[in-house]
């Protein structure tokens, strides 16, 4: 079941992906959203990825997005732990707030 | 036999619209878990099943649980969803979207000077991927378990409460 | 004996560094032993050396002692070594002989000083300089001793540093010879330019040799080392420091502001004759500003009333005869009256010193008077002192230096019969203002009853320094008063002899008469206007031209107050105006600016991830754009 997809159409996907997530980041100020936001724009970077190495069916694409997966979890898993900390010190979720290092 | 994929993306579109713009974190979890799913699925379409698979265990799996766990840990409620409406005003929106508009805009702009032509695609089968996976980029493999590593010693750091989870009280 | 040479110098140094170092823990008897010792210690090395220098000539007249070379960069090695001639040993032998006399007396004069091993390191530093200076091979060695004076004059004027008035004094003193010293600095550089060494004797032989007589470099190398001598010895237009440098103790003023340092000037112009030889007219300038010096300070010194500014405006007036003997090519007369004025100026102040000490640090000779029986000792060698400065006839050393220089400033090839007018009527004034001087102090009616009596130390050095003022003269007998001229045989060894217009021996006689007459009168008229009829000078005093001549007199010919107006107001203002610096104005921009960027940018620090994300966006915004245009 493979399709006949035009290569710059599944590009397209991953950059109005990663457009949305961009808009998350910059609009929301809830540190959860947030970092769904940052999920999302590093979905779609992999999906990129995907895409490139199915057009000259190599793996080298499904092996990096394998890497930006990794690193996903990773960040995941230190930025919740660092929203926890946050909520504990403010009782909030605005990232505004810890702006304690403003110039 | 390219509605599969062109419906996927769609969808895909339209759930990540509605995780961006939800005011209940709950709700945007699961808004992304359905573009997640869809992403999946266009990478199965565009032959790369070994990734479709990871995509739904451990996006749509682990990381979402991940993402619940702390949500009801926090205990955001219709608290939180009142604060939202008030800090998703159309003013906020008009910078980043404009800008992000820009950007998607040149993108596109970019895309399309190339010629939109269809080419068959291949499977690329999850013994490829593992071959090299564990073959040229074997140092990519381990500089992730480290990552991964400082990550979990990351986690665990942050995440311990003053005075409860150390040998040291402050 | 030669090969000590460098002990001379290096001995009052090694008491400058153990008084600096441990002076504050020794007792006074132990300072004064090291203070005073080590420059008597010089003394007798230095005499030693002389005696084996007249004994036993060394070949050419001269004998070096190099130490070590001093830098060495491509072809400038200057040396430490040290040069005795004739006319180096004269200096030191008059350098170590009368600071040894001074320090013994100092030892006396300054007990009980809070800063007496404070005073004594000074001295020694002082003496050691002075003896490097004297004895230096070559400029910069010289140089180097002449700033070191220049530093202890400095140190020792603002002795007393508590005073701020002492403290401006010695400024003033640095700073007026620093005018001097940068030409004379500026000299150096022109003659390293021009003849690639610094060595005096080298120097001596390449200029005559390079230079033609008259030629521009010669006349500016000579102008600018005349700079330096005319800073150092307080002469027109230089002079105005020497007064105010009175503020230091008595002992300071003998030595340093009388008989050794003052005079280097005229020392450095006899050193380099050569090259003042070469320029005639700088010679004549010299013999010019001698003349008008002595004069000028003559008439300075009829109106003080401070005893000690009297003494240093005589010491102007003395070094201006021998400036005007320089410039008349006397070289050995000038030599020789700093020999004798070294002597009896610095029993002039020593006695000055005993008095000043017994009149509880008065020095106002209106309010003294009458301290012959007090004072006898004091007394009678202070007018001993007095009788050589005034050049009385026959018996006194100072009658024999003068005459020489009067007799050369008329008969010599540069002389002229109006240069021997300025220094005949300095002769009247001189027995004038030193007889008034005299007859104020020790003379009429008693005012104040004399404290402290001068005990033996402070009287050995009065007695020994009379008895130099009246045998030093005999040293040299001029052709009329039986002929033996040893001094400037000696010292002719090293400079050129005078050309005599070839005057008879019966126009030397006359003009002995004239200047003896000329002193006597002095002493008169003095007496007459001092002793006698007090009057007469009052209502001369009080007369309009009297009284605006006195204040100009008494002011030392408003010189300060020109100075004042002509470039201390002037930087003054200059300062006030450009207070906030101007030159600043950039800087002070640039930093302007760095905090108004430092503001915006740290506007966009605002700790907000969000905005960060923004930034982030809008780069890869603009970026992006820079890479689609350009595709």
């Amino acid at each position: 079941m493979i399709s006949q997809v035009p290569f710059e159409h599944g590009l397209i996907l991953a950059g109005a992906l990663f457009a949305l997530g961009l808009i998350g980041v910059m609009v929301r100020r809830n540190i959860i959203f947030i970092l769904l936001s940052i999920e999302v724009m590093l979905n779609a970077s992999g999906l990129a990825f995907v895409v490139s190495g199915s057009r000259w069916g190599q793996p080298d694409g499904q092996i990096m997005f394998i890497f930006i997966l990794a690193m996903a979890a990773a960040e995941v898993s230190v930025g919740l732990a660092l929203v926890i900390r946050l909520y504990h010190l403010y009782q909030s979720l605005d990232a505004d707030r810890a702006s304690r290092m403003r110039g | 036999m390219n509605a599969p994929f062109y419906i996927a993306a769609v969808v895909a579109f339209l759930s990540t619209f509605m995780v961006v713009t939800r005011r209940n974190a709950v709700h945007a979890l699961l808004y992304l878990v359905v573009s997640l799913l869809s992403v999946a699925l266009v990478f199965f379409l565009l032959g790369a099943p070994f990734v479709a698979a990871l995509e739904v265990i451990i996006y749509a799996g682990a990381i979402m649980v991940l993402f619940v766990f702390v949500i009801m840990m926090l205990n955001i409620g219709r608290q939180t969803a009142e604060q939202e409406r008030e800090w998703l005003n159309p003013e906020i929106w008009l910078g980043p979207a404009v800008l992000t508009l820009v950007l998607a805009g040149e993108l596109i702009y970019v895309l399309s000077r190339m010629h939109g032509r269809a080419y068959a695609l291949s499977v690329v089968s999850p013994k490829q991927v593992g071959i090299a996976l564990l073959g040229p980029y074997v140092l990519g493999v381990e500089l992730a378990s480290m990552l991964l590593l400082a990550g979990l010693v990351g986690a665990f750091h942050l995440g311990r409460r003053e005075g409860t989870g150390g040998e040291r009280r402050p | 004996m030669r090969t000590l040479l460098w002990l001379i110098p290096a001995l009052p140094f090694a008491g400058f560094f153990v008084l600096a170092v441990f002076g504050a823990r020794l007792r006074e008897k132990g300072v004064a032993a090291i203070g005073a010792g080590s420059v008597g210690v010089s003394a007798v090395l230095a005499i030693l050396a002389g005696i084996s220098f007249i004994t036993s000539p060394p070949p050419g007249g001269s004998w070096t002692q190099t130490l070590w070379t001093w830098i060495g960069v491509d072809g400038f090695r200057p040396a430490i070594a040290f040069y005795l001639d004739a006319l180096s040993l004269v200096m030191t032998l008059v350098v170590t002989f009368v600071g040894f006399l001074i320090h013994l007396y100092a030892t006396e004069f300054m007990s009980d000083d809070e800063g007496y091993s404070r005073f004594f390191a000074y001295m020694n530093l002082f003496v050691g300089s002075m003896l490097t200076l004297v004895l230096a091979d070559n400029l910069l060695l010289l140089y180097l001793g002449w700033e070191g004076v220049g530093l202890c004059s400095y140190l020792l004027i603002g002795f007393w540093y508590k005073d701020p008035a002492n403290g401006s004094a010695a400024m003033k003193a640095f700073i007026v010879t620093r005018i001097g010293d940068a030409a004379m600095a500026v000299g150096l550089f022109l003659i390293f330019m021009n003849l690639g060494t610094l060595n005096i004797q080298e120097i001596m032989q390449k200029a005559s040799h390079t230079w033609p007589r008259g030629s521009g470099l010669a006349v500016a190398a000579a102008a600018l080392l005349l700079g330096g001598a005319l800073g150092k010895s307080a002469q027109l237009p230089l002079q105005t420091w020497l007064p105010d440098a009175m503020a230091g103790p008595t002992p300071v003023s003998a030595l340093i502001h009388a008989a050794t340092m003052v005079t280097a000037g005229v020392y450095l112009i006899a050193r380099t004759n050569v090259l003042f030889l070469l320029a005639p007219p700088v010679q004549a300038a010299v013999a010019i500003i001698g003349a008008a010096t002595l004069l000028l300070a003559g008439f300075s010194a009829l109106t003080q009333r401070d005893i000690k500014r009297v003494l240093a405006y005589s010491t102007i007036s003395q070094i201006g005869y021998m400036f005007l003997a320089l410039g008349v090519g006397a070289w050995s007369a000038a030599i020789f009256h700093f020999m004798t004025h070294a002597f009896f100026k610095a029993l002039l102040f020593l006695g000055a010193g005993a008095v000043i000490l017994a009149m509880e640090h008065e020095h106002d000779m209106f309010r003294m008077g009458g301290l012959r029986k007090e004072l006898p000792v004091t007394f009678w060698t202070f007018l001993i002192g007095s009788a050589s400065l005034s050049a009385l006839p026959l018996v006194t050393a100072g009658f024999y230096s003068k005459d020489l220089i009067l007799w050369y400033s008329w008969s010599s090839e540069n002389g002229s019969p109006w240069l021997w007018a300025a220094g005949l009527a300095g002769a009247l004034l001189t027995s004038i203002y030193t007889f008034r001087m005299v007859f104020l102090t020790f003379f009429g009616e008693r005012k104040k009853e004399a404290g402290r009596r001068p005990g033996r130390v402070m009287t050995i050095p009065l007695v020994a320094l009379a008895v130099l003022s009246v045998i030093g003269g005999f040293a040299e007998l001029p052709r009329t008063l039986g002929n033996m001229p040893v001094f400037s045989e000696f010292v002719n060894t090293v400079l050129p002899p005078v050309k005599a217009a070839g005057e008879a021996q019966s126009a030397e006689a006359a003009m002995q008469v004239v200047t003896s007459f000329v002193s006597l009168a002095g002493v008169y008229v003095a007496y007459l206007l001092f002793l006698r009829k007090r009057r007469y000078v009052e209502g001369l005093a009080a007369t309009r031209t009297g009284r605006a001549l006195h204040r100009l007199w008494f002011s030392g010919w408003a010189f300060d107050w020109v100075y004042d107006r002509a470039l201390v107001q002037p930087f003054f203002w200059i300062a006030r105006i450009n207070r906030d610096d101007f030159v600043d104005l950039f800087y002070d921009g640039i930093a302007w600016y760095n905090g108004f960027f430092h503001g915006a940018l740290s506007l966009t620090q605002s700790g907000k991830v969000r905005w960060y994300a923004m930034g982030i966006a809008l780069g890869t915004v603009i970026m992006v754009g820079i890479a689609v245009v350009l595709l």
